[in-house]
């Protein structure tokens, strides 16, 4: 009688295949097997790596290969003990975008090391410090799930967050130029040898703020306004939260010489309108608000002609101010479809190329082939960010998810966009890639906020128990007496 | 390590990558039917029903727990079970809510399937609407209107 499974109707296999059956399971194991996959992935870069640019395999990688691995398997145990029901993909992707970024620093430390010294300027290795900054970010995530046992906690100090934040995005441009400025643009708290980029913290903070703000005062949003030309205006009193993000973002752009950062919050405060809201009208405004602020930066500032006239022609200047980008367009350009291999090619070229212009190091040496998959592995992460804000059953957990999934895939855009000359350049890092503590820090604090929200949406019921009607008398919809 | 062997791992990195990609996606893949967030209800004994079914023990009657036929009891013999208000059902509803032809059960390997045959009002397996067919655990209530039916062994 007994049939083999194969032979069941591929309707109800899916009933008994792992990891679908409707009793919830942490899925713990299916993380720890991708961290697997990615550790070898880790290595096999590593080995390349210094295959390709010592002819052996150096022992020092051992060291790298060693940390990464004991600093991912504590934040696997972690996530274990704090957010049984995460995700299974969030910390993963991050660990192979991450890994990868150790990898390509440890590969571009030699060169770069090379031209400082023939500058008679002094170095010091990359790749180390992105290592002990990945251990002090995995600590800062394991603390907050630690800390936040539920996420809707943090929507009532919604306020203190955006005071917050906003104090973090003007600090910089207040302070004397002698601990703010690094090339030129006013960004920074250096003290002592530690240098912290506030704005990358500040993103996460504004985020919050909008998302308990809008929860608190959704209903404003949504009552009807005046039609105008076939579009439906919101009330000029609901448009403050709007107008204060963009009043914000034109500040940060002014003072800190910065056009990426404002981008960045004017898209995910719009993001979040929209998806609060579900009116275009948001977007169609936001868009006349952004080309309004772009013509006005674009009479303002000179760095901001400088960006746009790389972008519409860098080869006018190859030599001067389009340097950088026309070295990472040809960064791009000679890792063609398949890249150079690991080690093989020059990215060290392109000024800039271990923090802003990383991809481009990718691009080249890993080709098209590589950097997509890399891509891939983003929107696999904004995709499981989404999807928790979607399966979530709170407003706030949901708005958070899904600005902070939007944030991440925006912040790609830009950059990518800007090092590849789709859209003029920014100076804004890549999440978990770019060389840097505070962007690592703050991606893995938006890590930990997405495991939260993913654990709570997929923690089964029984724990929060909620009063059924007994089965009998759950309703029957009545649609049609049956004849 | 020879050029060649260098090559082949270069070209493999890129392949791992992409592996990577795809195991991630398996795993989106297995969460489909799970659909945003609309989670199918957990009976309790769901998976120990699933264990149950693993040591050998199969169900051998099917026992009605609530509505107008309460108490009474088909044993199995391996043929599927109609139920609906038609007088050829194997379990005749007089139940206002059921269909003439509502559900069927039918036994595939060790497992006993349900099936809506296109009711009016719908089939639930616990809390669930049974759209496809599905697998009955020992135990887990089906609902057909006002009646619930459950397998016991």
């Amino acid at each position: 009688m007994a049939l083999p499974p194969g032979v069941l109707g591929s309707a109800t296999t899916h009933m008994t295949a792992p990891g679908s059956t409707p009793a919830t399971p942490t899925r713990r194991g299916t993380e720890l097997t991708l961290l697997g996959f990615v550790l070898g992935l880790v290595v096999l870069a590593f080995v390349l790596i210094s295959e390709n640019q010592s002819q052996s395999i150096k022992p020092e990688i051992l060291l790298y290969i060693a940390g990464y691995a004991v600093l991912f398997g504590v934040a696997h145990l972690a996530v274990r003990k704090f957010a049984p029901y995460a995700d299974p993909l969030i910390l993963p992707c991050a660990a192979m975008l991450n890994g990868l970024s150790i990898a390509m620093l440890y590969r571009l430390d030699p060169p770069l090391a090379e031209i400082a010294f023939s500058g008679g300027n002094g170095y010091s290795n990359a790749a180390p410090k992105q290592l002990i900054w990945t251990g002090l970010s995995l600590l800062a995530m394991i603390a907050v799930l630690w800390l936040i046992k539920d996420h809707r906690t943090l929507s009532r100090y919604g306020y203190t967050f955006g005071l917050a934040g906003l104090v973090l995005l003007v600090l910089p441009g207040v302070l004397p130029c002698s601990i703010s400025c690094v090339a030129g643009a006013k960004l920074w708290i250096i003290i002592g040898p530690v240098s912290i980029q506030p704005g990358e913290f500040a993103k996460v903070l504004i985020i919050l703020f909008v998302a308990a703000f809008l929860v608190s005062k959704r209903d404003l949003f949504t009552i009807a306004g005046r039609k105008f030309v076939g579009l439906e205006l919101p009330r000029p009193r609901d448009m403050g939260p709007l107008l204060i993000a963009w009043a914000v973002a034109i500040l940060v752009l002014m003072i800190e010489k910065e056009l990426g950062a404002s981008l960045m919050f004017f898209g995910t405060v719009l993001a979040m309108l929209y998806l609060a809201t579900e009116r275009s009208s948001w977007v169609w405004i936001g868009i006349v608000l952004f080309m309004g602020g772009a013509t006005v930066a674009d009479r303002l500032f000179t760095h901001v002609q400088t960006r746009v006239a790389n972008w519409v022609d860098p080869f006018a200047d190859a030599q001067g101010d389009g340097y950088q980008m026309v070295q990472s367009l040809f960064s791009l350009g000679s890792g063609g479809i398949a890249g150079a291999g690991l080690g093989g090619g020059h990215p060290e070229l392109v000024p800039v190329i271990n923090s802003d212009f990383i991809v481009a190091a990718f691009g080249e040496e890993l080709g098209f082939i590589g950097l997509a998959a890399m891509i891939m592995v983003y929107m696999l992460l904004a995709m499981r960010g989404l999807r928790s804000g979607l399966a979530v059953r709170d407003t706030f957990g949901k708005l958070l998810a899904g600005g902070l999934s939007f944030l991440l895939m925006w912040q790609i855009f830009v950059v990518i966009g800007g090092i590849s000359k789709l859209i003029p350049q920014t100076g804004l890092t890549a999440p978990f890639l770019s060389a840097g503590g505070s962007s690592l820090l703050a991606s893995y604090i938006m890590v930990a906020l997405l495991l939260r929200i993913s654990d709570a949406a997929r923690r089964p019921q029984a724990s929060r128990p909620k009063p059924q009607a007994p089965i009998a008398e759950a309703s029957t919809v009545l649609v049609e007496r049956p004849t | 390590m020879p050029e060649l062997v260098l090559q082949l791992t270069r070209a493999g990195f890129l392949a791992l990558l992409w592996l990577f990609v795809l195991a991630a996606l398996r795993v989106v893949r297995s969460d489909i039917y799970a659909a945003s967030g609309l989670r199918v209800a957990v009976p309790g004994g769901f998976r120990k029903g699933g264990k149950q079914l693993a040591k050998g023990k199969t169900a051998k009657q099917l026992v009605v727990t609530h509505g107008a036929l309460t108490g009474t009891r088909i044993s199995l013999d391996g043929r599927p079970i109609l139920i609906g208000r038609a007088d050829d059902s194997t379990l005749v509803l007089d139940d206002d809510f059921a269909s003439t032809r509502h559900a069927r059960l039918s036994l595939r390997g060790s497992d006993w399937y349900v099936e809506d045959l296109g009711s009016t009002n719908g089939t639930y397996l616990d809390r669930a609407k049974v759209t496809a067919p599905l697998r009955v655990p020992l135990g887990a209530p089906i609902r057909i209107g006002k009646t619930v039916i459950e397998l016991r062994t």
